[in-house]
């Protein structure tokens, strides 16, 4: 064992079993029923609704408040499902305060908006808990459409093209379907198993053929979906994980966060799970937050964020950077990693600051400084893994690394669709990717039907 | 601080806010209670002869609740007293003892024949209370025994017993009315007319609340079984108000002095009533719903208001009454338009969707492209529908036009009034 790897401190067990429980508990505890009428209240109803405008599944938001309103929470789950099948898991992960609960018009005088999103998971937390059908499937047309990858847009799309009346099989990488719901989303945000809940639902409707373990370009190859199914939809997500660019990227302590966050998100006892004692992460979106929060909550002593750029760029919300701050994450804003050192394992990691320059770029300003670390966490975006689409890709059209579709998700290929974060022009967020689903599987009933 | 001394029928009480006959006033111990927080006067709950009547032992009380559980309706089918006479008039005039400065009213409601009024009235009087309340207003119960409500709804009837309990009484006798009538006038006109001193209104009016949603029977039962009780609470505030103030500006009525009940919670529904002529309030659901403290803001905000307003409470009474009249007196002439103040709005949107599904489309939602609520001055008929619904206070309010023409109708603006009894539309229309 060598000398870095003797100071790397990483091990499980560092929080007891109480303090565990408290840190992975539900982030927001659910409203209760006298809790939800008054927070329903101060919804004002509005004519053509910014909340509902703002969400990109357009669910009604305040025909599903009316109804809570009116006691009618089976309604009102019915008004927001239909529209976003994931609107309980969306009740739990949409960054609302970017969404709808931004566009409501109660922040004009109040800055208090009506909490949509945990009215939206009063509403539908007990169809979930009752298994309650609110969904019936159309006539058969006896059509068959595969859906590569069980995460939202994949998961969304099944769940419609089977309302519709069409059979669909979903073949899904991994173990277990719900893709990032499942393996990628900070565990406090989805508590008690709630991914797999949802997706039992989704699957309790019937008509669809859940594939788990199937792999797209190993098991399997676009063309041979083309050839034994009416219609494809693809919604693979991204695999792989950015690089930074670095020498020596491959020392020990250096991972990618979005394996770490299925780590916790899979570990049976997460007090054992080994966590360093100074983590470093870096980058600015919401795994970035997801994976520092996780970190300090498993009893990290210091979790640095560092982010090449402003606050106002990073991905994450206002919301999720103070979430990290009030967690006693530090964030560091304009620096950027330059090297990484250590002998077999990493023990600290220089930056340089930057800047933007006056054309809008992002340069090297030098003043380095170094942070100690025994674990260096990239958050810095995940790539589609091209590759797996096949050499019989040949006419699907890829740009910037993501395959091209039009506004119902069609791509350039006739009979293949593709939706979430797979897509160019997303915002790789679990709400989108529902609505990617939904709308191709609309888009490919018609086509299905000859319309 | 304005001084809420008052004196009503002679009867001084150092605030104008009595505890109405009811629960509150049920026996010594609360009205004790009532005092010691700072209620002005007390109407005892109503006597009946021996034996006392029986109350229910299952719900006695339905509300209606926002869904922040705020009661804003309320009903009860409790009845009369059901203690011996002999209990009240001992806690009564022990009461009275202990509290010479706080009015004391007996209400009483006595089957309808004179030898029962003559016994039972000077057995009350003799207790030292200030004044008798005949109440010819419980809508549940009792009137089905020919009592309450049963009395209030024939004139000639309350007109007989008011006359009785003059005979009877020497102190001032209140007739209290039930608002279960579809004219106000006829009842109050027949108390005056019986000698009645003064009228007290209302009592609580005919309901049921709801049904219950999972045996579909309706909502409270006893056994399974339910019977329409009183309403009273906030809601019944705007009922209450226009037969006040119609009492109080009807020429064979006015005369009457009238102590003003029916949904009273804060100093500003004292307010209301007393500027739409009553004398003194009387006050229940909102103490059964709060308990006795609300007389701290009752008594607090009235004596600041006639502050500011810089007026004596007398000088409040009756202060609304030459501005109510009939809809046919109203200036026919006078034009509003609603204005949007775009710095206060929010852009909910409400006044559009209102007046375009249930009005006059006169609210834009969308000006050059953009989300925008702006009146249309060509269509506003001026009716205050967006300035009601709009959750914002002072957003939308009416303003008048005073040149030019309305745009909505084309015809120049008149500063002279023209109500519809000259209107050329009217076929009955007075020539002059």
């Amino acid at each position: 064992m060598s000398k870095s790897e003797q100071q790397a401190d990483i091990r499980g067990n560092r929080l007891d079993k109480e303090e565990i429980a408290r840190n992975f508990g539900d982030l927001h505890p659910p409203l209760s029923r006298s809790e939800a009428l008054i927070a329903a209240d101060r919804c004002y109803f509005c004519y053509d609704a910014p909340c509902t405008t703002a969400c990109p599944t357009g669910i009604d938001i305040p025909g599903f408040i009316q109804k809570i309103r009116s006691d009618n929470v089976r309604g009102s789950a019915h008004t927001i499902l239909r529209e976003n099948i994931m609107g309980g898991m969306c009740a739990r992960v949409c960054p609302t305060e970017v969404l709808c609960e931004e566009a409501c018009v109660r922040n004009t005088h109040e800055e208090k908006p009506v909490e949509i999103g945990l009215l939206q998971r009063y509403a539908t937390d007990p169809i979930f808990d009752q298994k309650t059908s609110l969904f019936s499937r159309a006539p058969a047309t006896g059509k068959k459409v595969a859906v590569v990858g069980a995460g939202p847009a994949g998961l969304s799309c099944a769940h419609r093209l089977a309302m519709l009346g069409h059979d669909v099989v979903v073949l899904n990488r991994d173990d277990k379907p719900g893709g990032l719901n499942e393996y990628g989303i900070a565990a406090y945000k989805t508590v008690d198993d709630f991914a797999q809940k949802e997706v039992e639902y989704i699957l309790s409707i019937g008509g669809i053929e859940l594939r788990n373990g199937e792999t797209l370009g190993q098991d399997f190859t676009l063309q041979e979906l083309r050839d034994s199914y009416d219609a494809v939809f693809i919604g693979i997500g991204l695999g792989s994980t950015n690089t930074i660019g670095l020498d020596r990227e491959s020392l020990s302590g250096v991972s990618s966060a979005i394996e770490y966050i299925a780590e916790i998100r899979q570990a049976k006892d997460l007090g054992k799970l080994p966590v360093g004692r100074r983590v470093v992460v870096i980058g600015g979106g919401m795994t970035a937050i997801d994976i520092a929060v996780q970190s300090k909550r498993l009893g990290a002593e210091a979790v640095d964020l560092v982010y090449r750029r402003g606050p106002e760029q990073m991905g994450a919300s206002r919301y999720e950077q103070d979430l990290a701050k009030t967690n006693g994450v530090t964030i560091h804003h304009w620096a950027r990693p330059v090297e990484l050192l250590g002998n077999n394992h990493v023990t600290t990691i220089r930056f340089e600051r930057t800047a933007l320059d006056s054309n809008g770029r992002l340069t090297s300003q030098g003043d380095p400084f170094e942070i100690t670390a025994d674990t260096v966490f990239k958050a810095i975006g995940q790539i589609l893994d091209i590759g797996v689409l096949g050499t019989d890709a040949a006419g699907l059209e890829i740009r910037h690394d993501r395959i091209v579709v039009n506004e119902t998700g069609r791509t350039t290929l006739r009979d293949v669709w593709a939706g979430g974060d797979c897509v160019a022009g997303g915002d790789d967020l679990t709400v989108t990717a529902v609505q990617h689903g939904k709308v191709a599987a609309i888009d490919i009933d018609r086509r299905l039907r000859g319309e | 601080m304005a001084d809420l001394k008052t004196t009503f029928l002679g009867i001084s009480s150092p605030n104008p806010f009595w505890l109405a006959s009811a629960p509150p006033t049920d026996k010594a111990y609360n009205v004790n209670r009532a005092f010691e927080a700072g209620w002005g006067g007390a109407v005892w709950k109503t006597l009946g002869e021996d034996p006392p009547i029986v109350n229910v032992s299952g719900p006695r009380y339905g509300a209606i609740h926002s869904n922040e559980r705020r009661v804003i309706g309320f009903n009860n089918i409790e009845l009369i007293t059901d203690r011996p006479l002999q209990t009240n008039l001992d806690e009564m005039r022990q009461i009275k003892k202990d509290w010479p400065d706080r009015a004391l009213v007996a209400s009483v409601m006595l089957p309808m024949n004179e030898p029962t009024w003559a016994k039972y009235l000077p057995m009350v009087e003799e207790t030292g209370i200030d004044a008798f309340e005949l109440n010819f207003g419980c809508p549940h119960g009792m009137s089905e025994r020919g009592m309450g409500a049963a009395v209030g709804q024939v004139p000639e009837y309350i007109q007989m017993a008011a006359e009785w309990a003059k005979k009877a009484a020497s102190v001032p006798v209140i007739v209290k009315l039930t608002p279960n009538v579809t004219n106000i006038l006829p009842p109050a006109k027949a108390a005056l007319d019986g000698g009645a001193d003064a009228v007290s209104l209302i009592n609580t009016i005919n309901s049921i609340m709801r049904v219950d949603y999972d045996s579909l029977t309706m909502f409270p039962t006893t056994d399974g079984m339910g019977t329409h009780g009183g309403y009273c609470g906030e809601a019944v505030k705007p009922i209450a108000l226009n037969m006040v103030a119609e009492i109080a500006r009807t020429k064979e009525t006015r005369s009457l002095p009238i102590s003003g009940i029916g949904g009273i919670t804060d100093w500003r529904d004292a307010v209301d009533f007393l500027a739409l002529g009553a004398s003194n309030v009387q006050v229940c659901t909102a103490a059964m719903v709060y308990g006795f403290k609300i007389i701290d803001d009752l008594v607090d905000g009235l004596s600041r208001f006639l502050d500011e307003k810089q007026l004596a409470l007398d000088e409040l009474v009756g202060k609304a009454v030459p501005s109510v009249t009939d809809w046919q007196y109203l200036n026919l002439n006078y034009v509003e338009k609603a204005v949007i103040d775009q710095d206060l709005c929010i852009q909910c949107g409400r006044c559009h969707v209102v007046c375009e599904d249930t009005s006059h489309q006169a609210i834009t939602h969308t000006v050059n492209g953009e989300r925008r609520f702006e009146v249309i001055d060509s269509e506003c008929v001026g009716c205050n529908l967006c300035v009601s619904v709009c959750p914002v206070d002072g957003c939308i309010s009416m303003h008048q036009l005073t040149k030019g023409s309305d745009p909505r109708t084309g015809e120049p603006i008149s500063m002279e009034k023209a109500d519809w009894t000259t209107h050329p539309n009217n076929p009955m229309r007075k020539t002059k």
